[in-house]
């Protein structure tokens, strides 16, 4: 095993590319790409679990690490790289993708051989962000993940696909430009491309001016990806009209790449900024739950309604980060201290649970609304409609339909023994020893969550008596007519219950997964401890 | 050889250039397909054999030799070599493109071909000259052949407009210009570039205070800048720009945007690092304006626009502004990786194979359905799938996304404004980038994103798509692997750079 350590990564990387230039060169009938682009997309998973186990959790740090020479002329190199945080979220990105590449197989049948051409190259991009430990390589590959995405929405989206594509693609692209400049600066602070390296030569440290410069850069490339209120608009667009897999893999996995973002750069690198801004992360995080629940009750597309979920689960995401921002330095752990009179250790472990809660939040919520929107998908492919309003009392007529979305919304208010608990409570718990006040209004979310997954979701879809009158036209999944709603058939069956077995597996043992995120957690608050 | 061997590339051309023109006078056998084609081939065969002798030219085995100068005038550096490359790489690219267009449009096939080997002579000899008449010289070859090529289809009132409105406002720029020079040549009694740059700074000292005969080098930048600038279509210079990139004929709106560029930016940079070394403090902040109006004039103009060939031409202008910003960011006291003259060396490498590509897709479409209007490209990915593509290449470089060359070359503009701390040029920047994604990204949108569009598919002439697939090849080489280019770019800015006192 020695031989595959050192090259797994890069195998892990670049075959979803080899996937993509496989199904241009060598795909002849749509059949025959669909299948090939499934078992080509097992090879990426099946490494990613490899990852999983053999990932030396006692040592930590980072693993499997990789470096070649690159553009040596600015110390940049291809240098890639795992450790706790990153590998779960590879994890997460491979299964979504398996999973949408084999649902799409049975609903996609116009422009094939672009489509998996498109998803192939997404997975790519993706896995290259988590990979990446060089500034330059980790542009690269942020940036590219827009071009394949802008086209699955652009190409196979609903109605208003041109608009929500290019306003997706200019928003992302701002915020891009301003962590590129970022980059540069901390480029010239450090004389170095590398991540690693650039957080331990402290970038700025003593001069909060710039610090705050390079921190809003970096924050505004990852907010408009998160995204965090207000850089929310393009969301609703983007996923109402992409694809079902479209939404899946950008809820499911482009989302968490501004999260990853702020944790992997933005905390290391800037601990006095961190300190400094962090009110401003866990308000904006908090205004983002609640703000986005109230928008998710008025709602009355299904879909809309799951996307404004997303601003608001991300929220959580950003609480947690940001509460752990604030005790970056010993001056922000001594004034977090001095606040409530809690030792420093407890003030510590506060800080490693809410980033914990943070990032079991972004893997949690990867599967859950990567569950609804399969599920809306599969939904809006009998009914041809996503107005709220025109369903009801579906349990009695699609009952599996009605099983697996009941599990996966629970799963999305946070009922305990899903998913979705562990990442509210350890977030909230973390963020109440912080920011207490902050934290608090963040919880009024958590009610409101319940209304609009038990009100507009459950109540208004499912329950109460089926009124054949509310809508007349349905269809098969095929497409040919049907006499009413029908369940769910194999292929999607098969698509739903991997990823409804993870909300119970982890709903009931979340220590596996926990184990891996604390790791990074601890490492990253005694890093920059240490640093200073 | 001697100082012959030195202008090797300009001979070449020169030789060439008579040698269609005779060869057009001896023999006329009447307008014909197969001479037009025959006569761009030759041109093609001289450009190549100028390029060849300018890449040996390039020193990048040996960067202790110094620059050579050829019969005074000349310096032959590797800055100038380098440029040389660029602009007979974008040349023989449009030549090969061309021919068929141009057979199609026009009889006078000789007479083309020649005034298009006369421009590349020009631009070759401006980027070398050192003193300041030469530079006049051939500014005003290269003016003067270029109107005719804009009015070349004497048929169409389009590119008569095209050829007029650059004649008109070219002829106004150069005298603007040639004032400046006479002003320089009062102030300091020389019209070569290094011996104005010691005139100024022995007048101006270490004291960094203008003062005497020094005032008059204020006004005399300004006003060679406004010379250099209308070249470059700088704003707010830049007017004639679009409608001479609109009307004149594709080939020659083609190289108008890119290879006459990359030469009036080259002698920009050569004259302010040389000649106005001094005057630095001063020419920064005006650089700055002219890099802020020009992007962003040019992106509000080009997100108007219905014509394609019309946005690239107004989106160049913008992209004149970004190279403008590395110019801006020249560190010539302390040269490092990411300096400011390497950023737009870098930039005009990248953007010629890329704007180049851009033009020549719609040549392609000129060719085929005879429309440059948005509403040709629908669908386009149904009709000919691989033009789409390597157009949606060319559009991502020119946003600036990675692995293609266009973004390298930003981030290579942007790193220079950022260490020089020039922060909110590289927010305008940024700001920039986002309004030109959007217009870009319209072409993209009609391109891929529509379901009808079935429709015969297109029958791209071959020499045509020979010389697209070559700027795809380059432009996503750029964007992958830059090493091999910087190592080019870093040797010929730092010999331009070494001459500074």
């Amino acid at each position: 095993m020695e031989s595959l350590d050192s090259i797994v990564l890069t195998i892990l990387l670049f075959w979803p590319l080899v996937s993509a230039l496989l199904v241009i060169l060598l795909g002849k009938s749509d059949s025959q790409i669909k299948k090939g682009s499934i078992w080509a997309s097992l090879l990426p998973l099946g490494l990613s679990i490899y990852l999983l186990f053999a990932y030396d959790s006692a040592a930590g740090g980072m693993q499997f690490e990789q470096f070649a020479e690159w553009i040596p002329q600015l110390n940049a190199g291809y240098h890639i790289g795992v450790d706790g945080l990153s590998i779960p979220l590879l994890f997460l990105t491979a299964l979504l993708s398996t999973l949408s590449l084999y649902y799409s197989a049975g609903v996609i049948n116009e422009r094939v051989k672009e489509y998996f051409f498109l998803m192939h190259l997404l997975e790519f991009s993706m896995l290259g962000v988590f990979l990446a430990l060089d500034y330059v390589l980790f542009y690269v590959f942020w940036e590219i993940s827009l071009v394949p995405m802008y086209f699955l929405i652009g190409i196979w989206g609903g109605e208003n696909r041109g608009y929500a594509a290019t306003k997706f693609f200019i928003y992302t692209l701002v915020g891009s430009v301003a962590m590129l400049l970022a980059i540069l600066g901390v480029y010239f602070a450090t004389g170095t491309f590398d991540i690693v390296e650039a957080a331990a030569a402290k970038p700025f440290a003593g001069n909060l001016t710039l610090a705050s410069l390079a921190f809003w850069g970096f924050f505004l490339g990852f907010a408009f990806k998160v995204p965090s209120f207000p850089f929310h608009t393009w969301l609703p667009d983007a996923h109402t009209e992409a694809p079902t897999a479209g939404s899946v893999i950008l809820a499911g996995v482009l989302l968490k790449l501004g999260a990853y973002g702020m944790l992997r750069i933005m905390l290391p690198s800037f601990p006095e900024a961190s300190v400094y801004w962090a009110t401003w992360l866990v308000g904006l995080g908090a205004i983002a739950i609640v703000y986005g629940a109230f928008v998710c009750v008025a709602q009355t597309d299904l879909k809309r309604l799951i996307a404004y979920s997303s601003v608001s689960h991300m929220g959580y995401v950003m609480l947690g980060i940001g509460a752990a921002a604030a005790v970056m330095t010993p001056e922000g752990l001594a004034s977090a201290v001095n606040r409530f009179g809690l030792t420093p250790q407890a003030i510590q472990d506060s800080a490693a649970m809410a980033l914990n809660g943070a990032a079991l939040q972004m893997f949690n919520h990867g599967i859950i609304t990567g569950a609804l929107f399969f599920l809306v998908g599969i939904i809006y492919e009998r009914a041809h409609t996503r107005d709220l309003s025109r369903f009801g009392g579906l349990a009695t007529k699609t009952p599996h339909f009605y099983g697996l979305m009941l599990t996966a919304a629970f799963a999305s208010l946070g009922l305990p023994g899903l998913a979705g608990f562990w990442a509210e409570l350890f977030t909230f718990r973390g963020a109440f020893a912080i920011m207490p006040y902050w934290a608090a209004f963040g919880t009024i979310g958590i009610v409101i969550t319940a209304v609009y997954i038990l009100y507009r979701i459950i109540q208004n879809v499912f329950l109460g008596e089926y009124d054949p009158a509310k809508l007349t036209h349905w269809t098969t999944v095929q497409g040919e007519h049907a006499d009413g709603p029908t369940d769910m058939v194999g292929f999607e069956k098969v698509t739903m219950w991997p990823l409804i077995a993870a909300m119970f597996l982890i709903g009931i043992y979340p220590t596996p997964l926990v184990s891996y995120f604390n790791k990074s957690a601890r490492e990253l608050l005694a890093f920059v401890q240490n640093l200073i | 050889m001697g100082d012959l061997g030195y202008i090797a590339p300009e001979i070449i051309l020169l030789i060439g250039a008579l040698f269609i023109f005779c060869l057009d006078v001896a023999y006329d056998p009447g307008v014909g397909r197969k001479s037009g084609l025959s006569y761009m081939a030759l041109s093609a065969l001289f450009l190549t054999a100028a390029l060849v002798a300018a890449v040996l030219q390039l020193n990048i085995s040996d960067p202790e030799a110094g620059p050579k100068v050829a019969f005074s005038m000349m310096t032959i550096d590797n800055f100038g070599s380098f440029i040389k490359v660029t602009i007979f790489s974008g040349m023989i690219l449009t030549t090969i493109a061309g021919g068929r267009y141009m057979n199609r449009r026009s009889g006078n096939q000789g007479e083309f071909w020649t005034f298009f080997l006369m421009v590349s002579l020009a631009m070759s000899i401006a980027v070398s000259a050192n003193n300041l008449v030469l530079v006049y010289l051939a500014i005003e070859f290269l003016s003067i052949t270029s109107y005719m090529l804009a009015g070349f289809l004497r048929e169409n009132r389009r590119s008569n407009e095209a050829g007029l409105k650059y004649f008109l406002y070219g002829s106004i720029a150069s005298a603007v210009m040639l004032y400046g020079i006479s002003l320089l040549y009062g102030a300091t009694g020389s019209l070569y570039l290094h011996e104005i740059a010691a005139a100024f700074t022995e007048i101006i000292g270490d004291s960094r205070e203008i003062s005497g005969l020094a005032f008059a080098g204020l006004p005399a930048m300004l006003l060679i800048l406004a010379g250099l600038g209308f070249k470059a279509s700088l704003a707010p210079f830049y007017q004639w720009a679009p409608d001479t990139y609109d009307g004149s004929p594709t080939p020659v709106a083609t190289y108008l945007s890119t290879a006459s560029k990359a030469a009036a930016f080259a002698v920009l940079a050569r004259f302010f690092i040389v000649a106005m070394a001094s005057f630095e403090v001063n020419w920064v902040p005006v650089l700055a304006a002219f890099s802020i109006i020009t992007m962003s004039m040019g992106n509000l103009a080009a997100l108007r626009q219905s014509s394609v060939k019309r946005m690239i031409a107004y989106s160049s202008v913008a992209q004149a502004g970004y190279i403008l910003m590395g110019l801006v960011a020249v560190t010539s006291s302390s040269p490092s990786a990411m300096d400011g003259l390497n950023g737009v060396l870098l930039y005009l490498f990248a953007y010629l194979f890329t704007n180049v590509g851009a033009f020549l897709v719609v040549m392609a479409l000129e060719e085929t359905v005879d429309s440059t209007h948005i509403s040709a490209y629908r669908g386009l990915i149904k009709r000919a799938p691989w033009l789409a593509v390597m157009f949606t290449i060319f559009l991502l470089s020119l946003t600036g996304i990675p692995l293609t060359g266009g973004f390298f070359g930003k981030f290579y503009v942007f790193g220079a404004a950022i260490q020089r701390q020039y922060f909110w040029l590289a927010a305008i920047g940024m700001i920039n980038a986002g309004i030109a994604a959007f217009y870009y990204l319209r072409v993209v949108r009609e391109m891929f994103f529509t379901h009808e569009g079935e429709g015969e598919a297109l029958d791209v002439p071959m020499a045509l798509q020979t010389s697209l697939l070559i700027c795809t090849v380059a432009t996503v080489w750029i964007g992958v692997y830059p090493s091999a280019v910087l190592d080019w770019v870093s040797t010929a800015s730092v010999q331009l750079l070494s001459v500074v006192p």
